[in-house]
């Protein structure tokens, strides 16, 4: 039981990590490019932390806790990091299939 | 069971590298290659923790650790780099 939801988190796991690396080589422009891997990714790599949390807990028969940690710290800058990449690439007023935000609201100098 | 899982999902994490890295080599902009060896860590951290599944050891955490806190503030360097010109101001 324990077993077949482990290998069905890690598939899972490696399905969303290639589907948001996909998007990232096929997708048109940069702002839809970032979507890709900081969410699809993402939740890849939390579905592969939260399978091995759970085997390496049940192979020690105790509570492994590493795993957690290293989600927690993704989960937490991979906004951080998506919200930096998107003001960096206003800054470099990148072409967009949108028009941008704020393009009219103040002349950039 | 877990066997089979793992060598579907090793294989797809490492087709999302190629992907990667085809974006790292390609990209028009900058923020594009940055976007790249930002999912590029990210990739390492899951097939990092995908071999410590098939060997059975537990001290892969720590390097996946390590790469999440330096890929993180190398990602935060190269962005402030590029809004600022400079990263310490």
């Amino acid at each position: 039981m324990l077993e077949s939801l482990l290998a069905f988190l890690i598939v899972a796991g490696g399905v969303f990590t290639f589907i948001g690396s996909l998007g990232l080589a096929r997708l048109r422009d940069f702002y839809t490019r970032l979507h890709g891997p900081t969410k699809a990714t993402t939740l890849g790599v939390g579905c592969i932390l939260i399978a091995s949390a759970a085997y390496f807990s049940r192979l020690q028969g105790e509570v492994s806790l590493h795993e957690v940690l290293v989600t927690l710290f993704l989960f937490i800058t991979a906004p951080v990091s998506a919200h930096l990449l998107a003001k960096a690439a206003l800054h470099l007023e990148l072409s967009s299939l949108a028009p941008r935000p704020g393009q009219q609201e103040q002349p950039r100098d | 069971m877990i066997d089979i899982a793992l060598v579907i999902a090793f294989t797809l994490v490492g087709l999302a590298v190629a992907f990667t890295l085809y974006r790292l080599l390609r990209g028009p902009s900058a923020p594009d290659r940055i976007l790249a060896l930002d999912t590029l860590y990210v990739n390492t951290i899951a097939l990092l923790v995908l071999l410590g599944i098939h060997l059975g050891s537990n001290i892969y955490f720590e390097a996946a650790l390590l790469i999440a806190l330096m890929g993180f503030v190398g990602t935060v360097a190269l962005c402030k780099f590029l809004l600022r010109g400079d990263i310490i101001e």
